[in-house]
Order: C-alpha cells, then structure tokens, then sequence
C-alpha cells in the first residue's frame, strides 16, 4: 500500500497502532506488577503500591514451590521435543520432497499431516494416556517428549517443506556429480542452505511445547509436571494465591520474551510461510 | 566454464528417478523416522480409541479390566447435556472469536502498511500475545476479570457503568472468553494479513487511484478481491485452533457458569479424566475426529469447488 495521502492522517494512524499496542501490552505489565504487590496490596487496588519480591521468591525459592523444577522439566521437554521434531521433520520433507516418492505417498503423508493437526490434543492425551500406562511411560519424560515432538511434527514437515523446494535443483546434481550422495549431500549441502528454516522451525517447535497445556496436564505427574501445569495448580486452589500466579506467569514469559527479542524475524518468517505457502 | 557446462550436460541427461534406483536405503531411512512417529504416536492412538469405544475400561492393580459394551457409548453422547453444551458452544465460540480476530487484524495490518515509519516495531509488539502460554492468559484474564480488584471492573467502575462478574454471569461468561481469545490471536492475522498486503501488486492500486478510485472503493473491489487467499488461509488455520479451545476455558471458567461455556475439548477432558469414563471418552474422541475430518473434507472440496 502506498503512503497516506495527509499528514493529519498518518497522526490518527499512529495513534489508533498506539492504543492497540497499550490494549496488548497493559495485561502483561498489569500481572508483571501484580507479581511484586502484596496480596492486600493487590485486593484494595491501589494504584502505586510499594513493591515487594515476596511472591517472586516464595515462587521461586520456597520449600514448598516445585516452579525451578517444573521450569527444568519445560526446558527439558521442549529442547529434546523440538530436536526430535526437527530431526524427523527435516529428514521427512527432503525425503518428500527430492527422493521420487510415488505421488500418492507423498500425499497421503500430508493429507495425514493435515488430518493430525485439526484433532483436539486432548483426544489425542486419552489414547496417549492409556497406551503409555500399558507400557510404563506415563509420567515420564520420555511420554512427554514423544507426545510434544508427535503434535508438532506435521508443522516442522509443512515448514521444512517450504524452505526444501526451495533448495536449487543444479547445487543437488553438482554436488552428486562430485561424489557426495545420500546423507552426505544431505548434511554438506542442503542444511547450509536451509538454517533460516531450520532456525523458524526451531523456535516454533519449542514455543509451542513450552505452551503445551492440554496433553502435558495429563500426561504428568508432579515430579515431571511442566510449567504451564504448575500455573493451573495455583488457580484451582481453594485460596488462590493471587500474587504468586502472577509472579509464575510473568517467569513464564521470559523465554519467549527473550526469543522474541534475539528471533522476532525467525517466529515472523515461521509463521507466515507455515501459513501461506 | 566448461565446469559449468558438463554439469548443465549431466543435469539435462540425467534420469529424474535417480534417487531411487541409486539410493533405495537412504530414502528409506530418511523417512521412516518421521514415519513410525506418526504411525505409533498418531495412527496406533486412533485405532486404539476405536477400540476402546466399544468398551468399558476400568484400572485395578495396574491393569486394565475390559467389558464389551457394543455401540452403547455411541448412543449415549446424544443425550449427554455436556455434549450438546459442548458443539453449541464451541461453534458460537470459534465463530465469534475467529470473526473478530479476522476483522480487527486485517484493520491492524492496514494501518501497519501505512505508516510510513515503525513498522518492524509494531510488528513485533503485536506478536508477543501469540508466544504467551495459552494457561498463563488464561491466568492474566483471571485477574484482569476479577470481581473485586480486576483491572476491567477498576475502569468499569471508573467509568461509572455497574460493575459485572464478567466469568461467573452465565449471559456474560462465554463474550468474556470470546474476548479473551480476540486478545490472544487478532496478532496472529494481523501478521498474516500485513505478510499478504505487502506481496500486493503496487501497480493495481496505482490503476485504480488514476481511475479516481475512492479510498473505500479500493479497499472492496481491490484490496479485499486480492487478499481473499490470505483471508481464507487465516481463517482456515484460526477456525481449527480455535475449535480445539481448551486451555483458556479450563482456567478462567472451568466450563461454566453452570455450562455457559463448556466447549467439546473441556467435555473431553470432564468425561475421561474427571469422570474417568474411559470407554465413553473414546466413543466421544472418535465422533470429535470423525466430525473433524468431515469438516476438512468440507473445506478441501469447497476450495476445488472454488476453482484454486
């Protein structure tokens, strides 16, 4: 689109973006400063309060408080998850995408893809649940894993998929002219080009594994429970410690604070090519 | 240069099924990683529901206790109030939601396209709600919605209208979570939408202001015409997150008041692991995939109806 025609306008513009921005940005400094009030502090809704690292600490530090673990266990989900789902689905779509499957495999591991990701996880948990019971794995890490890297393969394949077609046909046969062949081209010559996708998909994958809620609060148990289950725990509490779940869900934000700020152009190029290519 | 063309050479004469006959145990092992993921994880999960929906299942000692129950689960979910809360609720749900994201991002992204300045900046603001837990929104709006110190009826009250108990009123329960969800996704299609306008051919819009197009007969007959792929992505991709809601709901209204906002995802989860209704809960995750996968197949057909 082109330049607005007055200056009058471009002011209203900018004024109607900054409201928006203040509409995003008031709820998560609201509860971010709600963390350092006091519970009274909180409940008489005084407007400049003296703040406090009571809950923050009582969060972090308490005998009582499992949220360093549960911050470990997310961490540890979410690294292993995204390196499963970034293996495989990398792997998948140069396979797909070069290695002359016949039409209809290919197709029916998409159509497959497409099915997978329309179906409620939780759907998917009770199955998960009674299958990892029978075989131990409940509660575990490992279900967790497999269970996080399984619902976002079909999006690392789909992602991957765009950034492979993209991978020229000539570098391919130059490099199999040279000798290298199989996993050797793979790993010399088709990576090196295709790190921003790998660096998009990484970050999605683990965005959304640090979010997962739903499969996680079913899958778990309180020595493998994530941070998103721990955050549930507090509001279902009878007396609901207010400050400490608003102290939690401000450190639960920080990683994709971090990320947004050092990735912003890897999370903007994942999920605008993972939805319109 | 004569590298160069011996390659080009090669390329030109080489046979397109090369992979296969030379490398049949790395286009193998290259997929079948990927492949026996979905298959124990994704397919074996299905196979395993459907069985278990004709089932009752009951666990003793660690291990399963198994009665045959036929299709009687399946005739339950009809009467199953939680069920019909659920679909009615879910469908006003995805629609309200997705309708207001759709239309508040599309303004959003316009307005980014102009700006002449702060464009990376306002991009990347926008995104922060989409990175944020779906459980830990679920937290904020718990406090924002609160009765007595949320910062809603802070301003409400400031404002002078009554002040309202936006998550406990059953008329106001699911607008609330509707709102919550406008909040958490319109970034998600205002980013869509400002990647679609700005692969937008500049020279259409040149046209049509020579042809003394107004402003609003731009936006319909150009802008909106040329963005209906990216609408009709955006939508796609919303309709089916927001048909799986679960995570907001479960935090800020549990379902309720009474049923005000049960959707499908939360009676899945009261139904087999509240309840532990093990077999129902299967017969009810096989009518879910079942509708979903109709719905799909709906939306599949109607793009090729729609000539793309």
């Amino acid at each position: 689109m082109s330049a607005p025609r007055h200056a009058s306008s471009t002011a209203i513009v900018y004024a109607l973006l900054l409201f928006a921005a203040l509409i995003v940005a008031v709820p998560v400094v609201w509860i971010g400063a709600a963390g350092f009030r006091t519970q009274i502090s909180l409940l008489t809704g005084e407007l400049f309060f003296q703040p406090t690292l009571a809950s923050f600490s009582d969060v972090l530090f308490s005998a009582s408080s499992d949220f360093l673990m549960n911050y470990r266990n997310s961490a540890i989900v979410g690294v292993l998850s995204t390196v499963l789902c970034l293996v495989l689905g990398t792997l998948a779509a140069w396979s797909l995408d070069r290695l002359d499957w016949p039409r209809w495999v290919v197709h029916l591991f998409l159509g497959w893809a497409l099915v997978f990701q329309m179906m409620p996880p939780i759907a998917l948990a009770e199955a998960w649940f009674g299958m990892e019971r029978a075989v131990h794995l409940d509660n575990t890490f490992t279900g967790l894993i497999l269970a996080h890297a399984t619902l976002n393969l079909p999006m690392a394949i789909w992602l991957m998929g765009v950034f492979v077609r993209d991978v020229p046909g000539e570098l391919v046969e130059a490099a199999r002219i040279d000798g290298a062949t199989g996993p050797t081209l793979f790993w010399r010559v088709v990576l090196p080009i295709i790190t921003p996708g790998l660096a998009a998909t990484t970050v999605l994958c683990f965005v959304f594994s640090w979010n997962e809620f739903a499969v996680a609060l079913n899958l778990t148990a309180r020595d493998t429970a994530t941070v998103p289950v721990a955050i549930a725990k507090f509001a279902q509490d009878f007396q609901i410690q207010y400050t400490q779940m608003a102290a939690s869900a401000a450190l639960s934000i920080l990683p994709a604070l971090v990320l947004l700020l050092i990735g912003q152009r890897y999370i903007v190029s994942g999920l605008t090519t993972g939805a319109l290519k | 240069m004569a590298l160069t063309g011996s390659i080009d050479t090669a390329a030109a004469t080489m046979p397109r099924r090369r992979g296969r006959n030379e490398e049949p145990y790395w286009r193998w092992l290259s997929l079948s990683p990927a492949l026996l993921l979905m298959l124990a994880m994704g397919v074996l999960p299905l196979v395993n529901l459907f069985v278990t929906s004709f089932n009752d299942v009951k666990w003793s000692a660690g291990s399963a206790i198994w009665t045959f129950r036929g299709l009687s689960h399946y005739g339950e979910l009809a009467g199953d109030p939680l069920v019909s809360a659920g679909v009615v609720n879910t469908v006003l749900f995805a629609l309200g939601a997705v309708a207001g994201q759709m239309v508040l991002g599309f303004i959003l992204a316009l307005f980014v396209s102009r700006i002449p300045k702060g464009k990376v900046f306002f991009r990347a603001f926008f995104i922060l709600p989409i990175l944020i837990p779906g459980i830990v929104i679920g937290a904020i709006w718990k406090l924002m919605f609160n009765f007595d110190f949320g910062l809603i009826n802070q301003i409400v009250g400031a404002i002078g209208i009554p002040q309202q108990d936006w998550l406990g009123d059953p008329n106001l329960a699911l607008l609330s979570v509707i709102a919550v969800d406008i909040w958490h996704w319109t970034p998600f299609c205002f980013l869509l939408f400002l990647a679609g306008i700005e692969s937008l051919p500049r020279d259409v819009f040149e046209a049509a202001r020579i042809d003394g197009a107004s402003v609003w007969q731009e936006f319909w007959r150009v802008t909106v015409p040329l963005m209906a792929p990216t609408i009709a992505v955006t939508f796609a991709f919303r309709l089916v997150l927001a048909l799986k809601v679960f995570d907001e709901i479960y935090l800020l209204t549990g379902g309720g008041r009474g049923t005000a906002t049960q959707v499908i995802s939360y009676t899945l989860y009261q139904r087999f692991f509240v309840d532990d209704n093990v077999g129902y809960g299967a017969a009810l995750a096989v009518a879910v995939i079942f509708v979903v996968s109709l719905l799909l197949i709906a939306g599949l057909s109607a793009r090729r109806g729609g000539g793309r």
